[in-house]
């Protein structure tokens, strides 16, 4: 029983594995599904690097086993990117200097995709609230909060029309 | 930071649940893992067997029965965060919930789970202090009902046996009106408390204190409930003078020097994290109080 049946739909598509209890969510993503967008800093759940979408929801994957994810749909970076352009969100973080080395974007992209779904107008005391468990180790943050501000009312805008 | 292999375990019922908790050698339960799996990857632990309660239904839920809250152990903490239930009845638990880690722990860390690890900043155990909350453990035996006070026994310990669970939390819900407050102190947002507060106030005609509780996180090896405050609150009226004069007594706690924080500043800290808690509970019972720190 150390190793386990698993199916996870993975940005729309099913996988089916057999995999080690132990392989965490974010080594599945990474190691068996070449999903190497969401990336691991810590491995112990303070740095948010690994940040995905757990049916909806945003998770540590480095902190859930991948055995736990089965039945469940998992959404990472990749799956926030449209084919052959940025979204709303990656757009303003590259209008905004929300990103330098990038290695922390992933996680922080994940997590206001939550954010901005749930509460689609954040104040920027709310949006840094909801990034204290995203550490970046570049920019200070100015940037990154701007632009999650910035796709709010990018995305408010066009669903105002 | 890879975890030592395991055998892990999905069972969909309670009695399934217990089962392999009592048969299973060196088997650890898997709640929301969110304590649990960093202290795998740091090979903190080794588990030979990992029992995951996510999937049985029977944990899950959130009821109000005959004057007490009913929560499931396996209840997300932004599940309760956002739950209704919670806000009406206790809102003081929703209110602690802000302070949980950040919102991608507590979209799976659960209630059940934090009560176990019971890590002594942790902000949930010092709520259930504060509401004398009721512990449902089970296990092949059956349930049993642990008050909370008997439930905390340790740094890190709990009343609960190596093959058993908690099923859920009854916490007594207040009469509607009544004041609550909860403030710590963290270096960020979602780090571990240095310390922490909270209170629950019941104030009835001219603004006499009927009913209070005050407890702290981070300041012992366990939650602490502030008895010689609550015997100056009540019977009281309630004004900033008097609530200097219960947060002050939060000065007989005993915290510990750490590489955080000094014993001293700790002390000093759950003064001022009291008097903050209990004015905004005074507030919320209707009373205008000065803040006074």
């Amino acid at each position: 029983m150390s190793k386990q049946p698993t199916r996870v739909t993975v940005n729309g598509k099913a996988h089916a594995r057999i995999v080690e209890a132990r392989l965490t969510l974010a080594d599945f993503l990474r190691h068996e599904l070449g999903l190497t967008g969401t990336h691991l800093g810590c491995e112990h759940g303070v740095c948010g690097a690994c940040t995905v979408l757990v049916d909806g929801q945003s998770t540590r994957a480095c902190l859930m086993f991948a055995v736990q994810a089965n039945g469940r749909e998992v959404t990472t970076v990749e799956g926030l990117t449209p084919d052959g352009g940025l979204s709303v969100l990656q757009q303003a973080f590259v209008d905004n200097h929300g990103l330098q080395c990038g290695f922390c974007t992933p996680g922080m992209l994940v997590t206001l995709t939550e954010l901005l779904r749930e509460n689609p107008a954040p104040s920027e005391d709310e949006v840094r609230e909801a990034l204290s468990g995203n550490l970046c180790r570049c920019t200070g943050y100015a940037g990154i909060v701007k632009a999650a501000l910035d796709a709010a009312q990018r995305l408010r805008d066009a669903a105002e029309g | 930071m890879k975890p030592a292999p395991f055998d892990y375990h999905a069972p969909r019922q309670l009695k399934e649940a217990a089962e392999l908790l009592a048969t299973l050698p060196n088997a650890k339960i898997l709640a929301g893992g969110q304590s649990l799996v960093p202290m795998m990857n740091f090979r903190y632990v080794v588990a030979d067997h990992l029992v995951d309660l996510g999937g049985i239904s029977d944990l899950r839920g959130i009821a109000v029965v005959d004057g007490w809250l009913r929560i499931g152990a396996m209840m997300r903490q932004r599940e309760l965060e956002t739950a209704p239930e919670i806000a009406q009845h206790c809102p003081l638990l929703a209110e602690a919930l802000h302070h949980v880690g950040h919102r991608q722990t507590r979209n799976r860390g659960t209630i059940g789970g934090s009560l176990a690890h019971a890590d002594p900043a942790a902000e949930l155990p010092a709520v259930c202090a504060g509401y004398d909350a009721v512990i449902h453990v089970a296990s092949i035996r059956g349930i049993r009902q642990v008050a909370f006070a008997d439930f905390s026994t340790g740094f890190m310990a709990t009343a609960l046996e190596p093959d058993e669970m908690i099923a859920a939390i009854d916490l007594p819900v207040w009469r509607q009106g009544h004041g609550f407050g909860f403030h710590e102190f963290a270096r960020r947002h979602g780090d571990f408390a240095l310390a922490g507060a909270a209170a629950l106030l019941d104030v009835g005609a001219g603004n006499v204190v009927r009913r209070a509780a005050l407890s702290l996180c981070g300041v012992a090896a366990t939650p602490v409930r502030v008895e010689a405050a609550e015997a100056r609150l009540i019977g009281q009226p309630l004004d900033s003078t008097l609530i200097r004069s219960a947060a002050a007594a939060a000065w007989l706690v005993e915290p510990v020097s750490d590489i955080h924080a000094g014993a001293e500043y700790r002390r000093h800290l759950a003064q001022v994290l009291s008097a903050r808690a209990l004015t905004d509970a005074a507030r919320r019972a209707g009373v205008d109080v000065p803040s006074v720190v």
